[in-house]
């Protein structure tokens, strides 16, 4: 089911919190809301479901507007990032609340709680109540919970936010994964930059309560259609030629036409990749990224002078180009 | 030796101020033996004050059980202006001395009162009768249940209602199925604070209701009545009664409490 959000508006006392927003987000896609806090990407999530009344604008699913519908009324699943289980109730009683309000047939609902559980790998722990879980599996109960009524969106709100790094990245690959399977539309909210470039078909990356640019992953990285998109997607240098990614330096012990001197001051070996951080002409630092096999043709040493220049094309692809040589690494 | 020593304040100062007291009375009530006891409690007019009382606490609790979560709920989950206003009026009666509450009832329901002369002129009863002293009652019992269930729904937050909504639940279904089973024990110490408050108020129905002996008389009067008239041993077994109820009520509160410490 698709979703059709149209200038929508949303303030809290004197915040913005949106403004004038609107996106679509395609049936069966999966779409990042992605910005730094308090960009108004959640507040946006909570306004599709329903929990939050937009102060303007409109919000259709499947061509059906909805605004104003409160949400149980509105057939979306949603999963909150501290997962707001039940906590008097079993995991099986959580699953199963959905079905039990919809009064489904007792046969049923154990079925497919039983069918649910085991998609989120739980089956043995029905019984348990909601404080015997850790963090990732409460996740998983709730991503369960949420499916039970067969949501025809799903609503993620930093789902793997509260948890640590290992589970966080195992259950995104296992969402992603899900999402395969299922094809519900997903939206999933995140602040996480390569959390939504990892798991999501779309991004839509949003700063202070407008959205900034919608594309695939690599459109944003690539095309960024404004600083702050570049800058959000990585660190950024600022040459002479206009902002370019670390690793779109190339350095050369030799001068070349458009480089730049500047002097070694750190080589920092990080496994396959090798930033080194330069000090350029006015005493300026940058830093640059190179694969290991580069590094190792250049043997570069602390105090070596050497000549940076942006790859071919590279530079100045983002609106206003900031010309100045060899400014600070901007992250 | 000094590890045990706050331990042996604490118990010290209970059996000074608590225990000490309540021993004296039970001790004290069989001054004039069994009999005697039996005698006090079997007399008609006792009877019919600790069914008052009872009546009282019947009608009291329910109501301001409703009422303390109702405004536990708005005070916590609503916006809206003049909050701290019925937040602070919610205390009241705590900060209030039940002889002043008697008072203001009596002005207003009096035969001069606000209210006294309309309601005379519609034959309703309200001084020296059941409706002013169940009044007086549910007045002095207003906060605790309210004061028990805000710090508990400000704790559980309200995701776990949102996520109840988006799953189809209405308000009446989020409410049953989600807060009150997460209020639950707010709720029953709130029930069990406010009974024992309506069973033991004195000063605001000592003033409305007339104390009139067999009619208009709760528990609590009836003791000072009997106080007053020379019968101590009796006076000393009526307040055993009402000591009892207490005890009675406290207990039943313990023993649902494991169940829910199994459960978490």
């Amino acid at each position: 089911m698709s979703i059709e959000i149209e200038g929508v508006g949303k303030r809290f006392g004197d915040f913005v919190a949106l403004d004038d927003v609107s996106l679509e987000v395609d049936s069966g896609s999966l779409t990042a809301l992605l910005g730094p806090s308090g960009s108004g990407k959640s507040t946006l999530l909570r306004i599709v479901a329903g929990l939050e009344n937009p102060d303007s604008g409109s919000v259709s699913l499947d061509g059906e507007e909805v605004t104003g519908r409160p949400p149980q009324d509105r057939g979306v699943g949603f999963v909150f990032q501290h997962y707001a289980a039940f906590k008097h109730m079993t995991v099986r009683k959580n699953v199963a609340f959905g079905l039990d309000i919809r009064r489904r047939p007792k046969d049923e609902t154990r079925e497919r709680v039983d069918e649910l559980l085991r998609l989120v790998q739980l089956h043995g722990l029905a019984d348990r109540y909601p404080a015997q879980l850790s963090g990732g599996q409460r996740q998983r109960m709730a991503l369960a919970r949420a499916l039970a009524v067969e949501p025809s969106v799903l609503l993620l709100d930093e789902p793997f936010g509260a948890l640590d790094a290992r589970v966080r990245k195992e259950l995104r690959r296992w969402l992603r994964r899900l999402h395969d399977e299922q094809h519900v539309t997903t939206v999933i909210v995140t602040h996480d930059q390569e959390e939504a470039m990892d798991v999501a078909d779309r991004i839509a990356l949003m700063h202070e309560g407008r959205i900034q640019q919608v594309g695939e992953p690599r459109e944003l990285y690539d095309e960024p259609a404004n600083d702050f998109v570049m800058n959000f997607f990585g660190p950024v240098v600022h040459t002479a030629d206009g902002p370019v990614r670390p690793h779109d330096l190339e350095i050369s012990l030799d001068e070349t036409r458009g480089s730049f001197e500047a002097m070694v001051a750190r080589v920092v070996h990080l496994g396959f990749e090798v930033r080194v951080d330069l000090l350029d002409g006015a005493g300026r630092a940058l830093s640059a990224q190179l694969t290991r096999d580069d590094e190792a043709q250049l043997e570069l040493e602390r105090g070596q002078i050497v000549f940076v220049s942006p790859r071919n094309g590279a530079a100045g692809s983002v609106g206003p180009p900031g010309v100045r040589v060899g400014d600070e690494l901007v992250q | 030796m000094r590890r045990y020593a706050p331990r042996f304040v604490a118990l010290a100062y209970l059996l000074i101020i608590l225990v000490g007291p309540l021993a004296m009375v039970f001790r004290r009530a069989f001054d004039n033996g069994a009999a005697h006891i039996w005698t006090t409690l079997s007399n008609g007019d006792t009877v019919h004050a600790f069914e008052i009382t009872v009546l009282i606490a019947a009608i009291g609790v329910p109501l301001n059980t409703v009422f303390g979560i109702v405004c536990a709920l708005v005070v916590v989950r609503k916006r809206f202006p003049l909050k701290g206003l019925v937040n602070a009026f919610v205390d009241l009666p705590l900060a209030l001395s039940p002889v002043v509450v008697g008072l203001a009832l009596f002005l207003l329901y009096g035969r001069d009162g606000w209210f006294g002369g309309w309601l005379n002129a519609h034959g309703i009863q309200m001084l020296f009768a059941l409706p002013s002293m169940v009044l007086a009652t549910v007045f002095v019992s207003v906060p605790f249940v309210a004061r028990e269930v805000v710090p508990t729904l400000r704790e559980i937050g309200d995701e776990q209602e949102q996520a109840a909504r988006t799953l189809g639940a209405s308000g009446w279904q989020t409410f049953w199925r989600i807060t009150l089973p997460s209020i639950r024990w707010a709720v029953i110490y709130g029930v069990v604070l406010t009974t024992a408050r309506c069973l033991g108020e004195y000063g605001a129905v000592a003033i409305v209701s007339g104390r009139i002996s067999g009619q208009t008389e709760t528990a609590t009067l009836r003791v000072e009545d009997a106080y007053s008239s020379f019968d101590t041993s009796g006076a000393y077994a009526i307040s055993l009664v009402l000591a009892a109820m207490a005890v009675v009520v406290l207990i039943a509160m313990t023993f649902l409490k494991p169940k829910e410490a199994a459960a978490a």
